[in-house]
């Protein structure tokens, strides 16, 4: 009935997965150890940093406070299936105009949590943006760039009509 | 750090939860959001031997009217509270609070249920609850039964569930039309655990307020109602509603601020948010 190995089959980036994970692994180290998919970061391991969000059935997580074995069934997409299919290539270009990072340790985080905002708010206020991206630590830029690289975005995207 | 090994086993049924809970007693957890308790299972704070996964229990999910309450499935996540029409309508509170809790991601996923039966001092929900005097379902082996908040937290991470006991769903009254609510905290950063925070309602007496719950966070080991503060406030005298808080709640120093920093916080926030009630309308 229970067991510290489990069977799991999911979609990652649209790829069928099958593999036998330890229940007490993470999705993040799934995806990095077992997978390969490294783009995912770990910082903090308890929720706090944000370097390890991805996409879980549509909306972003923690992938530090998810399990594997919980993704059974589920659609999982990273920072690597984003940057493949272009979804957010004018948030990564944006990004790297204005210096929105330096070391790049936050950035897979930052730019699936915007992505997310652009989706359910067209064109948020500056306040939002940051309030949107508040569980995500940057420790090298101040936030300034991140925000307005995100808020350009915004605008281009409101005023290209996509 | 990573977690110590445990088994996981996927409940089916609430009463399968209920059988797995008592099986190997104090070794197993229930897993909802587990936005905390992957936490301290990732830092070895807790180490159960097993997890029941409960998110496969839809039944446990959903926001439906019934007649006067509002009814909250444990299971329901914090980001469709957060974006409920029925709960900005009837239970205001709930929306002017969820922004302050955590981040996206983590509402995401967090649950309504798992944050009460973790029950952290520091949390939005709990004092919420206790706020709206809700009721707190519980389904365990003998069957079910229905909590006040105001009985439900018991201690520092102590609530009334019994260890084979599963919270189902919250009850709340819907908000009448002379409903009145408030709700502020501080802390370092948006959506971290609060420095002290305030969640109040009352009734709309004239340009007064009557029926006043005042229940404060982060200055106790549970949600504290300010008794003397809610007396004082209900008979229009919000000089004395502050003073008064000197004998309503004891906060102590914490890894965040001292306890004469939390108690002068704790004024300024019933300031503010006696203001946001006496203010509404209707």
């Amino acid at each position: 009935m229970s067991s510290l190995q489990c069977d799991i089959t999911l979609t990652v980036n649209g790829e069928t997965i099958r593999e036998t994970v330890e229940a007490r692994k993470t999705l993040v180290d799934f995806l990095r150890d077992d997978l390969g998919l490294t783009g995912s970061h770990v910082g903090c391991e308890h929720g706090f940093c944000g370097a390890c969000t991805v996409r879980l059935n549509g909306v972003i997580v923690r992938g530090c406070l998810t399990l594997a074995v919980q993704c059974d069934g589920a659609k999982v997409e990273t920072i690597e299936g984003l940057s493949d299919t272009g979804e957010c290539a004018d948030l990564q270009t944006a990004f790297e105009t204005r210096n929105a990072l330096q070391c790049g340790f936050c950035t897979p985080g930052m730019l699936l949590t915007a992505q997310e905002l652009l989706a359910s708010d067209r064109v948020p206020s500056r306040e939002a943006i940051r309030e949107h991206l508040s569980g995500n630590y940057c420790r090298c830029t101040g936030y300034h760039a991140i925000v307005d690289a995100v808020e350009a975005v915004a605008k281009a995207r409101a005023g290209s009509g996509t | 750090m990573k977690p110590a090994p445990f088994g996981y086993a996927k409940a089916r049924s609430l009463d399968e939860a209920i059988g797995l809970l008592g099986q190997q007693p104090d070794g197993v957890k229930l897993l909802a959001g587990g936005q905390s308790l992957i936490a301290t299972l990732n830092m070895r704070l807790s180490e159960p031997r097993l997890l029941v996964d409960i998110n496969g229990l839809h039944e446990l999910s959903g926001i439906r009217l019934d007649n006067d309450h509002l009814v909250i499935g444990a299971m329901t996540r914090q980001v469709e509270i957060e974006r409920s029409a029925d709960i900005a309508r009837h239970a205001p509170l709930l929306a002017k609070a969820l922004p302050h809790i955590a981040h996206p991601a983590i509402r995401n996923r967090g649950t309504i249920g798992g944050s009460i039966a973790f029950a952290d001092p520091a949390a939005e929900l709990p004092a919420c609850l206790t706020a709206l005097s809700a009721e707190i379902e519980i389904a365990g082996p003998s069957g079910k039964r229905t909590v006040r908040a105001d009985d439900f937290f018991k201690g520092l991470f102590e609530t009334a569930l019994g260890p084979q006991d599963v919270l189902t769903a919250i009850r709340i009254p819907t908000a009448l039309a002379d409903h009145r609510c408030g709700f502020d905290e501080f802390a370092r950063r948006l959506g971290d655990y609060a420095i002290v925070g305030l969640a109040a309602t009352a009734r709309a007496n004239g340009a007064g307020l009557k029926d006043v719950r005042l229940a404060y966070f982060g200055v106790g080991a549970t949600p504290v109602r300010a008794s003397r503060a809610e007396v004082a406030l209900a008979a229009g005298d919000l000089d004395k509603a502050v003073a008064s808080l000197s004998g309503d709640i004891d906060p102590q120093d914490d890894v965040q601020e001292n306890a004469a920093v939390k108690q002068h916080l704790a004024g300024v926030l019933l300031r503010r948010v006696a203001k946001q009630m006496t203010e509404a309308r209707s």
